[in-house]
């Protein structure tokens, strides 16, 4: 008997008994006799905790990307996490509960929730969010979704948005017959705003802010288009860390901004559990998908917190729902309402800083050694580099170096195929990038 | 309930960052101001702030969790361990330097394959509602191939609400096919239905009643006679495993819940994961991006289209894994073996003093009605009740085929004595009812909060902080 | 309460016709099943309607229903005051609470709409 039963054999015995039963197969008696009994599965079971911690270790020690100095952004980013948040979250009873149906047991989770709410919406310059999507990609896709629920109309998207999130986009929205358009980028990196003025009957445009290059869109300009067309801006930000930084999209006017806030306490761990955020206008709140955290008294006039707004959702709509979606991230919200209470105002606006400034301290050093960036465009950790040669190449050659140097534009954009997208953060240090200039010059 | 701004007081500061030295590129224009309902807290005042809402949360960890088609058991601690040695891989690393992690995903997908006898699994989904997007989008994608236009798929009236959400999200149309009276969907109805232009049946087996499907094979072959699929909601795997083969069923999709199933955290709504596995003739119109092996050597491929960054809640997989390997087919087979015989005991248990839905034998879980009490109280005061009692209510108002719903799973990991203690807890608040309505009908009593008003808070909504000081401010 | 001076349908619908104007609400029975009301979405002036289609919705905290449009014709006025107080409908369900006018487009249809009489036998079952 496995040691997470805690039934034991004489228990068996006895239930079987008390339900009238000779053997343990005919509790499966309701299931036909020409399926039943042919499940046998063919699995050997690792017997000691001991060797199965073994077994997992052996496997990461298949991996040989540890000793690497690695400069890859792209979606996902390299930050250091407090030990307090590691702490904090793994305790049983934030790990362990499901979604908080019973508002009175679960005001732990459901107070986090509205503390992560705040946070997104404080951070994209929105009045609502919700209490967090599966990932940045779906996060922005749904966006779409909402915004065709607004307004009628074609969705048109940056050709610099993430590829990945593109790719998303396109698969969530053509499977409900709608039409995507691409707008291009110039020469800046930015999106060409004399494309996007060609596009009539548009629901929405959305943008990666900072786009895949690294680059910070021009949301006033693209704004200004917009508006004498009455369609929605949407951004999509994958490095959450950068809204602490540059004006955020409801500055600009954004209806939606979506996105991915794995930089704010949660670890790289090969693409997820990472957690999207949501944020829109209070006007559009009936509108938005996903789940709520809202404040609201008990019956003694004390402060708690609820699931709110469910009408709009799956359990109660069915086939009317704003979304399928059902749960969110909650664990990866809550972690990062504890990374950013620990960072504070100061904390965070420090980080981005050093975020830009060691991102400027490597364009510097590249430029000094003959580089030069792709786009002269403004960014904020991440931007790509023209190597005058093929990229994948490159990288390679610096690979055998012990560098992973970022990421070749080429594999999305074939036009980029001599450009190297490269992201620096506090845990990429001067040193690294010092080393890693030297191995590029002597490359070149 | 105190939120964490109010703990603010300039000058604190949980973290420190070293200022860099160095200069900016970015134009003035650009910059936004400090963030302003960022608090300023010592990571002294953190930790008191999280420590003490997290012991507002009832868990697993903590206490019976009975939950309906949730599948809340115990999630083993050693799989927390295995995962935190896999946090460190950036997702775009070259493929040769994460041969570890990916040979995870190839166990994990080859563990599902030998569970379920299907083809092909994908792990990208991130939870069993995307799952079923992806599942029902896969057939979408087969269809458009074939130069198919089929609008329609069929879904029980005891259905979990995302399966005709899902429906709607992937374009088709979802149509509502009865249940008998055996609690199972109506043959007869469902036969009526079928057309050529129904793309698929989304079919939960066992379904939310805890009812094996014993159709489920003809209905396959109707469906197939039409040129239709099979789509198999796993949420209650946890019935079957070990038992059948979800493809000797006849099933062509199903989606997974590894937070269910797999004993993975549910994290209070998240991550989950959602594998989706297919037949054959499916699995090249599958999502992407696909894992391939060449000479022992694994790396990603395309696939049809995407939904979702990356691969998938890999840290989620990881204590599947580990649970999977820990347990293997024998400890599996076991687990479905005692989840039964635990609901089993429990609906016997519960019988007596109150009406189960349908007479029909039951697997892992099963459902009460409210008749024997509602004259009384309602679900909801007996659900409230039962917190007071230190249990976590079961499932309530659904499925929607039942009068005032309790929908039970008591799970494999849950003692002979915890059943016994909460069926006593059941009984003593029909008691309760019976002398002292009052008490049940404002429950819960010995909570963090009592009922909260949940019309307020949907009439004007107060989703953050700054929200709550505008109105402060207003008033 | 069902006032005998106003039109019915089967999926609860309340009509008040004054020349080429038709008021519409959700009667009594309708709001009490939905109990408390926390949100209406109303749909745009101008936009054209057949009978029987989804004329607006409206949600509760644990459900949500769609109203049916009795007549076809043009939307010429919603009720704004709704958006804020959707509890409106639940206080007064004939009066404040009504949910938009529509351009009657065919009078014929009228007669197909339910004297206050049938609808209470309706309602009694």
């Amino acid at each position: 008997m496995s040691r997470y039963i805690p039934i034991t054999p004489r228990d068996r015995e006895e239930m079987l008994k008390a339900l009238g039963l000779e053997s343990e197969e005919e509790l499966f008696r309701s299931i036909p006799p020409d399926l039943r009994g042919k499940g046998d599965i063919d699995i050997h079971p690792i017997n000691s905790e001991a060797e199965l911690r073994e077994y997992f270790l052996s496997l990461s020690r298949d991996n040989t990307f540890q000793d690497k100095r690695i400069f890859l952004g792209g979606g996902a980013y390299h930050h250091y996490i407090p030990y307090a948040v590691d702490y904090l979250s793994s305790r049983s009873e934030f790990l362990t509960p499901y979604t908080p149906y019973q508002p009175e047991v679960s005001q732990g989770t459901l107070t986090a929730t509205f503390e992560f709410q705040t946070y997104m919406a404080a951070l994209t310059g929105l009045e609502v969010a919700n209490a967090s999507m599966y990932e940045g990609a779906t996060a922005t896709a749904e966006a779409a979704l909402m915004a065709l629920r607004i307004k009628r109309g074609n969705i048109a998207v940056a050709s610099s948005l993430h590829p990945q999130y593109r790719q998303v986009l396109k698969t969530y929205l053509e499977k409900q017959g709608v039409d995507i358009v691409e707008v291009p980028f110039g020469e800046d990196g930015k999106t060409r705003l004399e494309h996007l003025r060609r596009f009539d009957n548009l629901s929405a445009f959305i943008v990666g802010y900072p786009n895949f290059f690294g680059v910070v869109e021009d949301l006033d300009a693209i704004q200004g288009v917009l508006k004498e067309k009455g369609a929605l801006l949407v951004t999509s930000t994958w490095e959450a860390l950068s809204l602490a930084l540059i004006k955020p999209p409801g500055a600009f006017g954004a209806a939606i901004a979506a996105g991915e806030a794995q930089s704010l306490g949660l670890p790289l761990a090969y693409g997820g559990p990472y957690v999207g955020f949501f944020a829109t206008l209070k006007k559009y709140v009936w509108k938005m998908p996903g789940r709520l955290a809202g404040m609201t008294r008990d019956s003694q006039g004390r402060r708690g917190f609820v699931l709110t707004l469910s009408a709009r959702e799956q359990h109660i709509r069915r086939q009317r729902a704003t979304s399928n979606i059902c749960s969110n991230e909650a664990w990866c919200a809550i972690r990062v309402a504890i990374y950013l209470s620990l960072l504070g105002k100061k904390g965070l606006r420090n980080l981005a800083l050093l975020n830009h400034r060691r991102a400027v301290f490597a364009l510097d050093l590249l430029r000094q050694a003959g580089f030069k960036p792709s786009f002269s465009s403004p960014f904020f950790n991440e931007f790509a580099v023209d190597l005058g040669r093929d990229a994948e190449e490159f990288r390679r050659s610096l690979l055998s170096k012990g560098f992973v140097a970022g990421y070749p534009l080429g594999r999305d954009y074939p036009n980029l195929k001599n450009h190297l997208l490269l992201a620096f953060t506090e845990m990429t240090s001067r040193e690294d990038i010092k080393a890693l200039v030297k191995e590029m010059e002597a490359l070149k | 309930m105190k939120v964490i701004f109010e703990y603010s007081r300039e000058g604190k500061k949980g973290f420190h960052i070293e200022e860099e030295k160095g200069r900016d590129l970015l134009p003035e224009d650009l910059i936004r101001d400090e963030v302003e309902v960022l608090p300023e807290v010592s990571e002294r005042e953190v930790v008191s702030h999280y420590l003490r809402l997290s012991v507002l949360n009832y868990s697993v960890d903590w206490g019976f969790y009975p939950l309906g088609s949730c599948t809340m058991k115990y999630n083993p601690k050693v799989n927390e361990l295995v995962a935190s040695l896999f946090t460190e891989a950036h997702p775009l690393l070259p493929e040769e330097m994460v041969q570890g992690y990916l040979r995870i995903f190839k166990d994990l997908e080859e563990a599902l394959k030998e569970i379920t006898g299907l083809h092909t699994f994908t792990l990208a989904p991130a939870a069993g509602a995307h799952g079923e997007f992806t599942g029902i989008i896969t057939v979408k994608n087969y269809l458009e191939a074939r130069g198919e236009r089929r609008e329609v798929v069929l879904i029980p009236d005891s259905a979990h609400g995302t399966n005709p959400a899902t429906a709607t999200l992937s374009g088709f149309r979802a149509v509502e096919i009865p249940s008998d009276e055996k609690g199972m969907i109506d043959l007869e109805k469902f036969k009526a239905a079928l057309n050529d232009k129904v793309a698929a049946l989304m079919l939960t087996n066992p379904n939310t009643l805890g009812i094996f499907e014993e159709n489920i094979k003809e209905i396959s072959r109707l469906l197939h006679g039409v040129g239709a699929f099979l789509y198999m909601d796993g949420a209650n795997m946890n019935a079957l495993l070990g038992q059948v083969k979800v493809a000797d069923l006849g099933v062509d999709v199903i989606h997974l819940n590894l937070h269910k199933t797999f004993s993975t955290p549910h994290g209070g709504g998240g991550p989950g994961s959602g594998p989706v596995g297919v037949v054959e003739k499916l699995a090249p119109y599958l999502p992407g991006p696909r894992l391939v092996e060449k000479e022992g050597k694994l790396r990603w491929t395309g696939g049809l289209g995407r939904i979702r960054s990356f691969y998938g809640n890999f840290l989620v997989m990881v204590k599947a894994l580990a649970y999977i390997k820990e347990l293997g087919g024998k400890g599996l087979e076991e687990v479905s073996r005692i989840a039964v015989l635990n609901s089993r005991y429990l609906r016997k248990k519960l019988e007596g003093k109150f009406k189960v839905s349908y007479p029909t034998e039951t697997l892992h879980e099963f459902v009460l009605s409210d008749e024997t009490f509602r004259d009384k109280i309602t679900t909801l005061d007996l659900a409230k009740r039962l917190l007071d009692y230190g249990f976590h209510p079961p499932t309530i108002y659904f499925p929607l085929i039942v009068h005032g719903a309790l929908m039970i799973e008591p799970t494999e990991t849950e003692s002979r004595e915890t059943l016994d203690a909460f069926a006593g807890a059941m009984e003593k608040i029909l008691e309760e009812a019976e002398r002292e309505p009052e008490v049940v009908k404002t429950a819960p009593h010995k909570t963090p909060v009592g009922r909260l008003d949940e019309v307020g808070a949907a009439r004007r909504p107060i989703l953050t902080w700054m929200q709550y000081l505008q109105e402060q401010d207003q008033s | 309460m069902i006032p005998d001076e106003l039109y019915y349908t089967e999926s609860h619908e309340w009509v008040r016709v004054e020349g080429e104007r038709a008021t519409v609400g959700i009667s009594d029975f309708a709001q009490r099943e939905l109990q408390d009301i926390v949100y209406v979405e109303l749909p745009e002036v101008g936009k054209r309607v057949k009978k029987g289609d989804v004329l607006c919705s409206i949600d509760s905290v644990k459900s949500s229903a769609e109203v049916y449009a009795p007549l076809s014709g043009e939307i010429v006025e919603v009720n704004e005051a709704l958006n804020d107080q959707p509890e409106l409908i639940n206080k007064d369900p004939y009066g404040e609470g009504w949910l938009v006018v529509i351009k009657i487009e065919d009078p014929g249809e009228i007669s197909s709409l339910l004297p206050a009489s049938k609808y209470k036998e309706i309602v009694e079952e």
